[in-house]
């Protein structure tokens, strides 16, 4: 395909699911079905133009391959800001995952949603929801990154409320919505850093002026940190996570699609592509953010009994895995895991959604020996479990595998070996609670026979979404890492150099002022240092050939011994608990009674909500109250009559300055003024001429007052 | 009209009010018809002057100017540039869409509807007055209008919000009228070479400036007293609490104009007036009034935090937006100033349909306690939708115009005022917490039962509504066309203002 070509197929991925959204927005209550087929079918025609660039991509196998367009949206002169899109080799496989989940998705949601009220509504969101993802994945600059980046959250929030009646989803929402506008205050600074810096927000640009003009030390570290607030927020990372596991109350498919594969995984997308802009500083913030997150995930999902939760802390945890991918130099293990995890957490979630709909229940402990009644559901349960796992020749195992023996290396390069020994440990536990939540769902005998008797397995729109799955968490890694497998082809490693040859002799004006923004200039000196670390980090992990021996020396080691290591783990977590809820060798009720404080924490996940509740929303809502009492008392008090005050002046002490005097001053200016304008109190027409007679009067006096000046 | 459209603009609502007092009593439909066919013609005329505007041109256009009152040099100048034409759009759309809106209103209907043309033509006349006598008769002869009308029409406390919002605007005329005085005593005239001009255009010239306007205690007394006139309007605080008030008491066509159009009086004062008559004051004054955009930002959005009456809430929320405008004015950068312009403009859309959406809840429910609803949305599907969208333009969603004003304000402060500016974007926060509080207290959660009943959005309330909202979609999807008629004319502002400072 030509250039041309790929920028308008890729509109058209952009497009298709806004097409979508408007029609059965509209018009679907007049459509027959309400419209699904509409949706199912703009959908699929999506996913074809999708896999159409992937294809484009795979037989090109040019990592630096990239096809760049658009036009000026705004314009003041020398304030400009274009919007496009960006497609290349990583670009094309979000599209394809995006596309293809969403498809499925609406195809499972026809048999899930059937009979709701606002069925047509749940179409039309979806729609917007794939339209908003694609725009992230396909943003070509900072600016647009921003605008999909809130309207995701937009479509997130309408999705998790989709059920709004129910107070819980109406908390939920509000919730995830402004826990995500707390990482876009960080994220919006940073764009705001950048654009201040080099005048652009287009990525190409601002990779080629890093490399000519970097900024300096700190301004650039917390710039990245910025930007990188806003990863924490939209994919769950520590300590923002909390907002994750309440969205659970958004309809299943929701779960899979949003709060799984996709959007919760754009913050990662987003760090690997703007991986140039991160200093090794803000690099470490996020190999520790991910590495914390990787563990507190795991760690919470081994006590919940709620199969969403659960999947909901152990997504937390796979998206703090990614994350510590990008921090420590293995961006595309971690873009590679994000692939994987797309597949076999939306198989997860959809499982659990064929499950939830057959026993209208999401505790595990009413559940039990379902994989009689739900053979497909069971199968591919089983087989996402073993992918997540990290169970070789699972897709899963090898994406996993690469991110610890990124991390490990990152160790054994003399940084710190913090993140691989969270990351190892959430490894094994991730085995443990998988399996866990295998066996009680599944397995065993009916522990609620009642519910398990009306269960039985869902219809083929459902259950083919899920057999499509499955065949995709098996072989979507290709039996092989990322730097071996079909994934290479489509690792974007900026080649930085070219990149600045290409781009930087770009004219960018705006904001010389460089006693605000420190743009190094004198370190042109520091430039192949600066693009040496950089180029490293973005081609990182395993994959990072030519950089010398020793390195690839380290790499190789660390591969060795993170897979050795890991599937070792991974064993031990399934042993252990097979040992615990099949062969009940031991039983786990003693083991929370004995480890009761250390259980009570977890449950409680960590406090996390309660501690927010007791700081920030308990400030937050204590200041606003102060701040309209102060508008009130205060400040009206000023204006208003002593009685006013009176009455409420004693709510608060220390206002004796306020009442006598500043009020006395003011009810001294009030009388005056009333005095000389006393027939407006009444509101009689009469008063017009009044008024115009003082203005004209006034005007009068003032004109000799200052001529006698 | 194509000749005189300013004055056509300004005075067919006059001649609709006359032509209303003399139509007998009891005829409330033909009054109402005539209102809206008096408010039609403005709109029809923005749209000739949307269209004839030209965008490359720097200075004034449609210029009419005559002698009025020879003794003091008064004359009666009108013509617009690329800062008024945005606001003389807003004011003749928002106000057609006005008297749709007060349709259902049935206490003197006659006064109510003349006083409002009264209104619309005051408005006009402020945007297009290029003489400062002229712009100071039309901002009095807005301010008694506005006066009845939420004294007459108003809620429960009508007098005594009436009385503030008179108090106050009266206060700010008349540090305003010393200003202008001063100006008038001391501006010379360059056609003859004497003292004593009122046109604005000398008085932007530096060079005209003589005697006391050349001293920098003087210049600075000016800017204070101008500042604090307008400051009144904006309301910047601490000189914001008429505004609750007046909303609360005022009737929602009238909080929508108090909202979308007489708050933007303030801001484009101090850009028309102070800005290029002091510009050295100006430049001196940046951070001072960056740090009050900041507070106006924060202050009112916690404020409305803490609200439990939706139209306060509105209320606190346009004291908060207004603060972005005075961050992106302080910074005097392309994209701050026009960022500020355009946030004026987009608040104006913005905020006329929140008031509209609050006024279709209180019709119904007569009542806008926040916590007095819940789950609406089941019972008014199409009414959530539309609020929902209006809510969500407010707190500045991508693809919605309020969006692009805010990120150009925060683009165009940041170089400038950096911890200011940082700070400000807390508000980013807080507005979203009070939209999502008030959507999910009203709309969201367990249904009231007593509301079961109630009628959805009707199709008279929907044509109030829809306009807005295509305007504010499509200028979120593609600025431009706004942009380009104010970004020539506001880019030699800040010229002008660096060239001083």
């Amino acid at each position: 395909m030509s250039e041309h070509a790929i920028l308008w197929t890729a509109l058209s991925v952009l497009l298709l699911p806004m097409l979508s959204y408007v029609i059965i927005f509209f018009f679907g209550k007049m459509l027959p079905r309400k419209g699904d087929w509409v949706g199912v079918t703009l959908l699929g025609a999506t996913l074809v133009q999708a896999v159409r660039i992937f294809v484009h991509f795979w037989q090109m196998g040019d990592s630096q391959l990239r096809y760049e367009g658009g036009f000026r949206w705004l314009d003041l002169g020398q304030f400009t800001a274009d919007a496009g899109i960006l497609v290349d080799g990583m670009t094309s496989v979000m599209l394809v995952v995006v596309a293809l989940v969403s498809f499925l998705v609406h195809l499972f949601s026809v048999g899930y949603m059937h009979g709701d009220r606002r069925y047509e509504r749940f179409f039309a969101f979806l729609g917007f929801f794939t339209f908003s993802m694609m725009g992230i994945v396909l943003a070509n600059g900072l600016l647009f990154l921003y605008v999909f980046w809130e309207l995701v959250g937009l479509a997130s929030y309408l999705l998790i409320g989709f059920f709004f009646h129910k107070p819980s989803a109406a908390d939920a929402n509000k919730k995830a919505f402004l826990t995500n506008r707390v990482g876009d205050f960080g994220f919006f600074i940073g764009i705001m850093i950048f654009f201040t810096a080099y005048g652009t927000f287009n990525y190409m640009e601002l990779f080629a002026q890093m490399q000519l003009a970097p900024l300096t030390g700190a301004l650039l570290t917390w710039a990245g940190v910025g930007l990188f607030m806003g990863c924490i927020g939209k994919s769950a990372q520590a300590p923002l996570h909390i907002w994750l596991p309440d969205a659970m109350e958004g309809p299943t498919p929701v779960s899979a699609l949003i709060h799984a594969a996709t959007m919760v995984a754009a913050g990662v997308y987003m760090v690997a592509r703007l991986l140039p802009l991160f200093d090794p500083n803000a690099l470490l913030v996020i190999a520790y953010i991910g590495a914390i997150t990787a563990i507190l995930g795991a760690t919470i999902a081994l006590v919940k009994t709620d199969i969403k939760k659960s999947l909901a802390f152990s997504t937390i945890s796979q998206l703090g895995y990614m994350v510590m991918a990008m921090g420590v130099g293995a961006s595309a293990a971690g873009m590679f895991h994000l692939t994987t995890h797309a597949f076999f957490k939306a198989l997860l979630f959809l499982g659990a959604g064929s499950v939830i709909h057959a026993v209208h229940t999401q505790e595990m402990p009413l559940m039990g020996g379902l994989r009689k009644k739900m053979p497909i559901t069971f199968v591919t349960f089983f087989i996402a479990t073993l992918a997540i796992s990290g169970v070789p020749f699972f897709s899963g195992f090898y994406s996993k595998d690469a991110i610890l023996a990124g991390a490990l290396a990152f160790g054994m390069q003399g940084k710190t070996m913090i993140p691989f020994i969270l990351a190892i440990a959430a490894a094994g536990i991730t085995a443990f609670y998988m399996f866990r939540m295998l066996f009680m769902t599944f397995m065993g005998k009916p522990r609620d026979e009642e519910r398990y008797s009306h269960a039985h397995e869902s219809p083929w729109t459902m259950s083919v979404p899920l057999l499509i799955l499955a065949v995709l968490a098996i072989v979507s890694a290709g039996w092989k890492g990322p730097a071996d497998s079909w994934f290479s082809k489509f690792v974007t490693s900026y080649d930085l150099p070219a990149i600045a040859a290409e781009y930087g002799h770009q004219e960018h004006h705006i904001v010389e002022s460089d006693h605000h923004v420190a743009v190094d200039d004198h370190a042109v000196a520091h430039v192949d240092e600066h693009a040496d670390s950089h180029a490293e980090a973005a081609h990182g992990d395993s994959h990072g050939h030519g950089h010398g021996d020793a390195h690839d020396d380290i790499h190789h080691k660390a591969h060795n011994m993170a897979m050795a290591m890991s599937i070792a783990i991974a064993g031990l977590g399934i042993f252990l608990s097979w040992l615990a809820y099949m062969k009940k060798a031991f039983s786990t009720e003693a083991i929370r009674t004995k480890l009761n404080p250390l259980y009570k924490v977890l449950q409680n996940k960590y406090y996390f909500d309660e501690f927010y509740a007791a700081t920030v929303y308990k400030f937050v809502l204590g200041f606003a109250w102060l701040n309209a009492a102060f508008d009130r008392i205060v400040i009206d008090g000023i204006v208003d009559g002593s009685a006013t005050v009176t009455k409420i002046g004693g709510w608060i002490t220390g206002s004796i300055f306020d009442r006598y005097v500043v009020d006395g001053m003011v009810n001294g200016v009030g009388n005056l003024i009333q005095g000389a304008a006393q027939g407006m109190r009444r509101v009689q027409t009469g008063q017009v001429q009044t008024y115009l007679l003082y203005v004209c009067t006034s005007i009068v006096i003032l004109v000799f007052v200052f001529r006698a000046l | 009209m194509a000749d005189h459209i300013l004055s056509w603009m300004t005075f067919f609502p006059v001649i609709g009010a006359v032509v209303i007092a003399f139509i007998p009593k009891g005829n409330k439909e033909i009054v109402k018809t005539v209102a809206a066919a008096a408010a039609a013609v403005p709109l029809i005329l923005a749209v000739r002057l949307f269209i004839d505007f030209d965008r490359n041109l720097d200075g004034f256009q449609f210029i009419e100017h005559f002698e009025w009152i020879k003794t003091f040099n008064i004359e009666y100048h009108m013509g617009v540039d690329g800062l008024s034409v945005p606001m003389v759009l807003l004011t003749a759309f928002l106000s057609f869409l006005c008297i749709i809106a007060s349709w259902k209103i049935e206490k003197a209907t006659k006064g109510y509807f003349a006083l409002f043309l009264l209104l619309e033509a005051g408005m006009m006349g402020v945007f297009c007055a290029l003489d400062f006598f002229l712009f100071y008769v039309f901002w009095e002869v807005m301010l008694l209008p506005m006066y009845f009308l939420i004294g007459i029409w108003g809620g429960p406390r009508k007098e005594y919000a009436a009385i503030k919002f008179f108090l106050y605007t009266l206060a700010g005329s008349v540090l305003m009228l010393l200003a202008m005085i001063a100006l008038y005593l001391f501006t010379t005239d360059p056609a003859t070479g004497q003292t004593g001009t009122f046109n604005m255009l000398h008085m932007f010239d530096q060079a005209n400036h003589t005697g006391i306007l050349t001293l920098d205690n003087v210049r600075f007394a000016l800017w204070m007293g101008l500042f604090i006139g307008f400051a009144i309007k904006v309301p910047i605080f601490p000189f914001h609490t008429w505004l609750p008030d007046a909303h609360v008491e005022a009737p929602t066509a009238v909080s929508v104009i108090l909202a979308g159009v007489l708050l933007k009086m303030g801001t484009y004062g101090i850009l028309r007036i102070s800005y290029p008559m002091l510009p050295d004051q100006a430049k001196a004054f940046m951070i001072p009034m960056a740090i009050l955009g900041a507070i106006n930002i924060l202050y009112g959005a916690f404020c409305a935090l803490a609200q439990t009456d939706m139209k306060k809430l509105v209320a606190y929320s346009s004291v908060s937006h207004m603060g972005y405008v005075l961050l992106g004015m302080s910074a005097m950068t392309e994209a701050g100033i026009n960022g500020a312009v355009f946030q004026m403009f987009n608040h104006g859309t913005i905020t006329a349909m929140m008031f509209l959406c609050v006024g279709v809840i209180y019709d119904r429910a007569h009542h806008r306690e926040i916590n007095g609803f819940g789950g609406l949305g089941l019972q008014m599907p199409l009414y959530t939708t539309v609020t929902s969208f209006a809510l969500f333009a407010a707190i500045g969603l991508p693809g919605l115009s309020g969006f692009v004003s805010e990120a150009m304000v925060f683009m165009g402060a940041f170089p400038v005022h950096q911890t200011i500016t940082i700070i400000s974007a807390i508000g980013i926060i807080i507005g979203a917490a009070y939209v999502l509080w008030m959507l999910q207290r009203v709309f969201l959660g367990t249904r009231n039962e007593k509301y079961d009943d109630i009628q959805d959005i009707n199709s008279r309330e929907m044509f109030t509504l829809v306009p807005i909202g295509l305007v504010v979609l499509f200028l979120g999807i593609y600025p431009m066309p706004v942009l380009n008629l104010m970004k020539v004319s506001l880019n030699s502002l800040i010229a002008v203002i660096n060239v001083a400072g």
